[in-house]
C-alpha cells in the first residue's frame, strides 16, 4: 500500500483526504445533531453558482465558489432564522437556483469548456499545493472556533431554547455554523465532488453517533472514520482503477451497512 | 421605593398568522411568588411562558423581568420545558445536560469551573439524579429526564422559576418531592408553573392565573368556580371530576349551575 502514494499526486491525495477529513469530521457532527443536512445538501448544490460566476470572471472556481456558498450560507441562516416552517422551501429554491446559475453562467462564458464532471464528481488526483494551503487554514478555523465556543454549540444542538432562555446567542452561533457548512463543503468539493458531499459530511457521524456518548466522541470518530474513508477509498481507486470520489463514498457506504448490521445484532442478542 | 416585580406584563398581545393566541394580559409576579397557570389546552400557556422567556417576542405590549428587558434579564430565569421525549438520540450524559444550566453564567466561551460542577452535582442530588450522572440521557425513562431538567434549571441558581408540566410524567412520590423542594425553594426564589394539575398545586401556591386566550383572574391562592367558569367552558365538569379540591374553592354563593 506504501508505494502507492510515493507519486506527488497520490502524496497531495493523500494529505487532502486527511486534512478535509478533519473539518468534516467536526462539522458534519454538528450537521447531523443539528439535523440541518438539507440545508447542507442546499449548501454545496448551490455554490455550483459560484463555480460558475468563478469561470465567468475569470478567478479561482474555489475562490468563487466559496465566496458565493458563504453568501448562500448567510440567506440560508437568516431564512431558517426567522422562519422555521417555510426554510426548507426556501433551501430547495436556493438549492436549485444556484446549480442552473452556474451552468448557465458557464454556458454564457466563451471559448472555455469546463470541465464539469470534476466538480460534481471530485478530483482529488488532481489537488494543488495551493489547495491544501487552504485546507489547513479551514481545519485550524474550525478547530479554533468550535473549541471556543463548544459549550455554546452543545447547548444549541440540544436544545436551542433551553440555550437562548441561558442567554447563549443562537442566532450568531448558527450562522457561524453554516458559515463554516460552506467552507467544508467547498473542501469536500476537490475530493468527492458537490454531488456526493453530503455523503461524507453525513455517512461517519451517523455511525459515530451510534457508539458514542458525548459530542466531542462524535467529532473524533467521525474524524477518524473519514480518514479511514478516503484512505481506504483512494487505495481501492488506484488499484482497481475506479473514480476516486465515488470510491470513496462507496467505502463509506460499506461502513455504514456494516455498522448498521452490528447495531442490529448487538439489540437482538440484548434481547436474547 | 418600591422593588421591581419578578415578572410584570404590561397589555401582552401575540398573534400568530393574523391569529390571536394571547390578547391583551398583564399581570405582575412579585418577587418570591408561587404561581400556577392554569387553563385548557390551546389557552397560550405556553405562548406565554415562552413570552416571558424572551422566546416569543410580544405582538404587542412589553414584559420586564426584575425591570429589565427578557433579554437584558438572560441566565436569571431557570427553564423547565414540557418534555416531549426530544432529542432522545443524542450523544449527551445526564451530567452533561445538567451543566447546561450554567451557561448563562460562565459565559459561552468559558469552561466550564469547579464552582459549576460543584453547582450541577447539588442540583442533580435535590432531584435524585446524581447516581445517574454519566448515563446517557437517552437511555433513561421519561420521568427520570424530567428530573434531570429540573436539576439543569436549579443548577442555574435561577431568581425565577419557571416549569411547564413538570409533573407530567413523573411518579406520584417524586410529584410530593418536587412541589417540597418547590417551597423550599420558594423562600428565596419566585416560581411559576404551568399546569392543568390543580389538585396536587392547591397546597402549595399563593396565586393562580386562570389563562384562556386571556387572563381571567390573577389573584390568592384560591381558585374560584367564577374563574374556571371564565377560563373553561364547562368548570362543572372539571370540578365533578375532582380536578380542585373543594378547600381552595371559595363557598358556592349560588348554586345555579
Amino acid at each position: 500500500m506504501i508505494e502507492v502514494f510515493q507519486s506527488e499526486f497520490m502524496r497531495n491525495a493523500l494529505l487532502a483526504g486527511l486534512l478535509t477529513s478533519v473539518a468534516c469530521g467536526i462539522i458534519g457532527t454538528l450537521v447531523v445533531v443539528n439535523r440541518i443536512v438539507f440545508i447542507s445538501g442546499g449548501i454545496a448544490h448551490a455554490a455550483y453558482g459560484g463555480i460558475g460566476l468563478a469561470f465567468f470572471l475569470n478567478i479561482p472556481p474555489l475562490a468563487g465558489a466559496a465566496g458565493f456558498a458563504l453568501i448562500i450560507a448567510m440567506i440560508m441562516s437568516g431564512v431558517t432564522l426567522n422562519n422555521k416552517q417555510r426554510a426548507d422551501t426556501v433551501v430547495g429554491v436556493l438549492w436549485a437556483v444556484g446549480m442552473a446559475m452556474g451552468i448557465i453562467l458557464i454556458d454564457l462564458t466563451s471559448g472555455y469548456s469546463v470541465d464539469l464532471m470534476s466538480y460534481l464528481f471530485g478530483s482529488i488526483l488532481a489537488v494543488p499545493r495551493s489547495d491544501l494551503l487552504m485546507m489547513v487554514l479551514v481545519d485550524i478555523g474550525v478547530l479554533v472556533v468550535v473549541a471556543a465556543f463548544y459549550n455554546g454549540f452543545l447547548a444549541m444542538s440540544y436544545d436551542e431554547e433551553f440555550a437562548k432562555v441561558m442567554g447563549v446567542r443562537v442566532g450568531v452561533l448558527y450562522s457561524i455554523l453554516l458559515g463554516m457548512i460552506a467552507l467544508s463543503v467547498i473542501m469536500l468539493i476537490r475530493i468527492v465532488g458537490l454531488i456526493l458531499v453530503i455523503a461524507l459530511l453525513t455517512i461517519p457521524p451517523f455511525i459515530a453517533e451510534k457508539f458514542c456518548r458525548s459530542l466531542k466522541a462524535m467529532m473524533v470518530v467521525s474524524v477518524l472514520l473519514n480518514c479511514i474513508f478516503s484512505l481506504v477509498g483512494l487505495w481501492f481507486s488506484y488499484t482497481l482503477n475506479l473514480t476516486s470520489g465515488a470510491t470513496i463514498i462507496m467505502v463509506a457506504a460499506a461502513f455504514f451497512f456494516a455498522s448498521v448490521l452490528f447495531e442490529q445484532t448487538r439489540k437482538r442478542l440484548i434481547c436474547f | 421605593m418600591m422593588a421591581d416585580p419578578a415578572i410584570k406584563l404590561n397589555q401582552v398581545s401575540f398573534f400568530y398568522d393574523n391569529h390571536p393566541i394571547l390578547s391583551d394580559v398583564s399581570m405582575k409576579v412579585e418577587e418570591r411568588d408561587f404561581l400556577a397557570i392554569i387553563g385548557p389546552n390551546g389557552s397560550g400557556k405556553t405562548t406565554l411562558l415562552k413570552i416571558i422567556l424572551g422566546l416569543l417576542n410580544p405582538s404587542q405590549g412589553d414584559v420586564k423581568v426584575f425591570g429589565k428587558t427578557t433579554a437584558e434579564a438572560a441566565g436569571t430565569i431557570g427553564y423547565v420545558p414540557q418534555d416531549t421525549g426530544f432529542n432522545k438520540d443524542f450523544p449527551i450524559s445526564v451530567q452533561d445536560v445538567t451543566l447546561m444550566g450554567r451557561l448563562g453564567r460562565s459565559g459561552r466561551g468559558r469552561r466550564y469551573t469547579s464552582e459549576d460542577r460543584e453547582l450541577s452535582r447539588k442540583a442533580l442530588e435535590k432531584a435524585g439524579m446524581w447516581e445517574y450522572r454519566n448515563r446517557p440521557i437517552g437511555r433513561l425513562s421519561s420521568g427520570q429526564r424530567q428530573r434531570v431538567l429540573i436539576a439543569r434549571a436549579l443548577s442555574s441558581e435561577p431568581k425565577i422559576l419557571l416549569m411547564d408540566e413538570p409533573t407530567a410524567s413523573v411518579d406520584a412520590q417524586f410529584q410530593t418531592h418536587l412541589y417540597d423542594l418547590l417551597k423550599e425553594l420558594n423562600a428565596t426564589i419566585t416560581i411559576v408553573v404551568v399546569s392543568h394539575d390543580i389538585s396536587v398545586l392547591s397546597g402549595y401556591i399563593n396565586s393562580v392565573a386562570c389563562l384562556n386566550r386571556t387572563l381571567f383572574y390573577h389573584d390568592a391562592g384560591e381558585i374560584t368556580d367564577e374563574m374556571l367558569h371564565s377560563a373553561y367552558q364547562c368548570p362543572v365538569d372539571l370540578i365533578a371530576h375532582g380536578g380542585v379540591p373543594h378547600r381552595v374553592l371559595r363557598r358556592h354563593d349560588h348554586e345555579d349551575h
